[in-house]
């Protein structure tokens, strides 16, 4: 076991952890945040995305360890209380979602989108997010709700 | 103002927003172990011995083998000709059958020590010749059950032949339509919980479409009275009709009876790719015969269906394809054969359309490949055929009465959208002009089936203290939106707002009794019985406010504007629910406003057209899909929003199956689209916006007027896509490509007409 200190949402946990656990396990089963959905194995679906240092990560594929000493946020920690950030406030309203899956981590991948990108092109968009899936959605609601998102300067 | 009809924002968006989602792992479960399956790296073999002495050195890892288990197989389903003798044992007994077979259990305090103890059982095999090719199967040298003396499972339609069916034919062409297979994919994995109550009684938490089902199967299973089992299914990330009771379901129940402990289990996506069954995996020849006129006179349909190792419904598909073989089109003659083979592959089960998508893919390619003979404009040929207008209810040749549609108007619709004599005049210009990237234009006209079995759905109302309304459904939703739509019903027959009116749905405790959800039945059933027992409870209202009014129940009128009711032409004595709730609750009378509602139909048929553009590069052979036009006509919409937000989805998985998906296995029986990496699942970037065309044609059906929704986009686009991929290539005498057209299928096709 590693002894191992990280800012998650702004508190700061300490946890052992074994060196092969995996951030996507640590978050869900040791720290309770259910929110982080774990959707495939090879890195491919989105679903766990987070945020690391600010930067979106697929939290299946960063070890725990490597997050020691750094800033994570997950999707609990977006919004404020009740009032929904303005990226999930758009892909409500846009219908953006059906099963709800695939959805925190395509918000957070969509947070880090706009982030470097704050007025993207449908295109920009279709390429930013090629590495989150949807089954649902056909992906067309998603890039109503990101232009709408960027809109509203989220 | 009605509600029905408007684009209501959903009500159960934020608890996914915020990562709140109820999905089975999310679950706490004090004391639950893990469970982890020991699959098969073989497709066929026999297992000679299974050595777990270094996995069960492991700390606190229990492991259980097929002689742990005193259960019989876990049989086909009861439908009629499936071949009952082809049951899956739950644990492999002497012989896997494919890559994926579940050979032991490996139970354990922790999850990650379960996945080492199940990497250290070493399964002894005696490898046995596979057989994943259904033709090979049907030749039945490698048998999968000896026993059965034969791999066909099942069969459907007719052998016989008529001789003269293509008589009066001035034009006959044949082809071959294959509808690969297909991984469902639902995003999140499957997950099962289960605990025995000290009474005994069964808890069953799982990621399902269909609760209700699956604890009569639970029950039946283990020799338990219904109300031994109880299911609950959480929030499901999705289903697309692979998630239904299987073998890992039932062993979790076994292992938790056994255990007399919690017992828990969360798929891998690498396990959930070949575990959970697959769909499409349909070869149809067809021949199809018609006038000079373009006039459909015959066609001869005979389906392959590859079951996968074990017979499930899949085996039960080339019905539902036989069923809608004649599409649109009134064709006086049309001859079925199908048989379904078991082959060394996953089992083949429902997927979004499950046996439709396959009849229509075969009927719009066959109409084509007749217009490329006849020289006829794709829209042209179609038009000729068309079931007319006034002509419902309308009953085809192969035996399904359609009961609402207008095809001419869904292709006049879609036409004029897409800009259809442009974009022919674009394609004159490039074939003209020799360009590299021709342009391709495919058109489908699609009709499909939804409640396909005349099924029954269950809903209850009941108003609540605070004069709000819960609506208790059978019917389940996984992605589809009942907590918002279903609402809206309620709440339009009762005055409400939709704010006030809650869905519960899944807990088999709660809900009386249901079918759950598939083949797109959830609206026009389980949506009716809804609306049924809100009725019910407005008039057992109007008889509480009667006598509360000293009036007769007969004079009460709801107010649907204001949710008020009083004496009709009396508006300023009114009680409003919330009176009345309050009211009914001092005096004990809350029950009286609550009711249940069985609604049965008739299947219903919805019907669109879509068409497809794409440019095909033909030196490269990349295929780009540029726009895709759907207008999908599902009767009257309850909520636009969602019900286009089906449609979106279903596209996408109808473009899926053209252009990149098939889960391919290699001679032996090895899977070699295992994972996200290697299946070939499009991300956002592979796809275009969907252009989504809304027309409304009600069914009589029920009182909402509504079709399904949930799979025609699916059914629809497939067949437009892979027109169109062979449209752009006309000019070098194609005439079929492979599907997923893709790249490499172009190539062949292109090369095929080289020679």
């Amino acid at each position: 076991m590693t002894r191992i200190a990280l800012t998650v949402n702004g508190s700061r946990c300490d946890a052992d952890v074994e060196p092969r656990q995996l951030l996507a396990y640590l978050l869900r089963d040791q720290l309770g945040l259910k929110g982080t959905n774990v959707g495939c194995d090879t890195t491919s679906c989105g679903a766990c995305t987070v945020l690391l240092d600010g930067e979106s990560v697929k939290s299946c594929t960063v070890f725990a360890v490597q997050a020691d000493g750094c800033e994570v946020t997950t999707v609990e920690g977006i919004s404020q209380g009740r009032e929904l950030h303005p990226v999930q406030q758009a892909f409500h309203e846009l219908h953006a979602l059906q099963c709800g899956y695939c959805t925190p981590g395509f918000v957070m991948a969509t947070i880090s989108l706009l982030k470097e990108n704050p007025n993207p092109s449908e295109e920009e968009i279709r390429l930013g997010l090629e590495g989150n899936l949807c089954r649902c959605t056909g992906y067309h609601n998603i890039v109503r709700a990101v232009q709408a998102a960027a809109r509203a300067g989220a | 103002m009605s509600i029905l009809g408007h684009r209501v924002l959903r009500k159960e968006d934020s608890r996914f927003l915020r990562g709140e989602g109820r999905y089975v792992e999310n679950l706490p479960l004090d004391g639950a172990v893990a469970v982890t399956f020991v699959r098969s790296l073989l497709a066929h073999a026999r297992i000679t011995g299974i050595d777990t002495t270094a996995a069960q050195a492991l700390p606190n890892v229990q492991i259980l083998t097929a002689a742990d288990m005193e259960l019989g197989p876990f049989g086909p389903p009861p439908f009629p000709g499936l071949d009952p003798g082809m049951g899956r044992p739950l644990l492999a007994v002497d012989r896997v059958r494919f890559v994926g077979d579940i050979i032991a259990v490996v139970v354990s305090d922790d999850r990650a020590v379960g996945v080492d103890a199940a990497e250290l059982v070493a399964v002894d095999y005696d490898p046995l010749p596979a057989v994943v090719d259904p033709h090979e199967a049907a030749k039945d040298e490698v048998l999968l059950f000896p026993e059965a003396g034969t791999n066909v499972a099942a069969r459907s339609g007719s052998p016989e032949h008529d001789e003269k069916l293509f008589d009066g034919c001035d034009v006959v062409v044949s082809g071959t339509l294959v509808s690969q297979r297909m991984a469902p994919c639902p995003l999140e994995p499957r997950s099962a919980a289960a605990a025995v109550g000290p009474d005994g009684r069964i808890t069953a938490w799982l990621s399902t479409q269909t609760p209700h089902q699956d604890r009569m199967v639970i029950a039946g299973t283990f020799g338990l009275d219904p109300a031994q089992v109880r299911v609950v299914a959480p929030d499901v990330g999705g289903g697309f009709g692979a998630k239904m009771l299987n073998v890992e379901e039932v062993l979790l129940v076994w292992l938790a009876r056994r255990l007399g402990r919690p017992v828990r289990w969360t798929e891998t996506r690498s396990e959930s790719m070949v575990a959970l069954p697959h769909g499409r995996a349909e070869r149809l020849d067809f021949t199809i015969g018609g006038t000079r006129e373009g006039k459909v006179l015959a066609y001869r349909l005979a389906a392959l269906q590859d079951a996968g190792a074990y017979p499930v419904l899949g085996a039960f598909l080339p019905n539902l394809t036989a069923l809608m073989a004649s599409g649109v089109y009134a064709i006086p003659r049309i001859e079925f054969e199908g048989r379904s083979v078991v082959t060394n592959t996953t089992p083949i089960s429902a997927f979004r359309g499950a046996g439709r998508p396959e009849a229509s893919q075969t009927i719009e390619r066959a109409l084509d490949l007749l217009a490329a003979e006849l020289g006829m404009d794709p829209a042209e040929i179609r038009r000729r055929n068309f079931i007319a207008k006034d002509a419902f209810p309308h009953t085809t040749a192969s035996h399904a009465a359609y009961d609402s549609g207008d095809y001419e108007g869904a292709l006049d619709l879609v036409l004029r959208s897409v800009g259809y004599d442009e974009l022919r005049d674009e394609q004159r210009r490039r074939r003209e002009q020799g360009d590299t990237t021709q342009l391709g234009i495919g058109i489908s006209t699609y009709v499909e089936i939804t409640n396909g079995v005349d099924e029954t759905e269950f809903g209850e109302v009941e108003i609540t203290p605070d004069g709000g309304a819960i609506v208790r459904t059978g019917s389940f939703s996984h992605g589809q939106g009942h907590e918002t739509t279903f609402a809206m019903i309620a709440a339009e027959r009762l005055g409400l707002p939709v704010e006030k009116v809650t869905v519960h749905k899944g807990d088999t405790d709660e809900i009386a009794k249901g079918t759950g959800t598939y083949g797109s039945k959830s609206t026009q059933i389980g949506g009716a019985a809804a609306g049924l027992a809100a009725d019910d409870v407005v008039e057992q209202a109007k008889r509480l406010v009667a006598d509360y009014l000293e009036a007769s129940p007969t004079d009460i009128v709801l107010d649907p504007a204001l949710g008020r009711m009083h004496v009709a032409g009396d508006p300023s004595t009114a009680i409003s629910w919330a009176d009345l709730a309050s009211r009914a609750s001092d005096d004990g009378r809350l029950a009286e406003l609550k009711a249940e509602r069985e609604f049965k139909s008739a299947p219903s048929f919805p019907f669109g057209a879509h068409v497809a553009v794409v440019e095909v590069d033909t030196e490269t052979c990349r295929v780009e899909l540029r726009r895709l036009v759907a207008v999908d006509d599902a009767g009257t919409l309850i909520n636009p929003l969602i019900a286009e937000g089906q449609v979106h989805g279903g596209v996408a998985t109808g473009v899926a199956q053209a252009l990149y998906e098939h889960v391919v296995y290699d001679d032996d029986g090895n899977p070699l689209t295992g994972t996200f990496v290697g299946y070939a699942f499009p991300s956002a970037a592979d796809l275009p916006s969907w252009e989504a065309v809304e027309m409304e044609t009600p069914t009589p059906l029920n009182a909402l007027g509504a079709k399904g929704i949930g799979e025609s986009g699916t059914i629809g686009a497939t067949p437009a896509v892979h027109n169109a991929v062979v449209d752009a290539l006309a000019p070098f005498g194609v005439r079929n490509v492979d599907l997923p057209a893709n790249g490499e299928n172009v190539w062949r096709a292109l090369q095929e007409a080289k020679a």
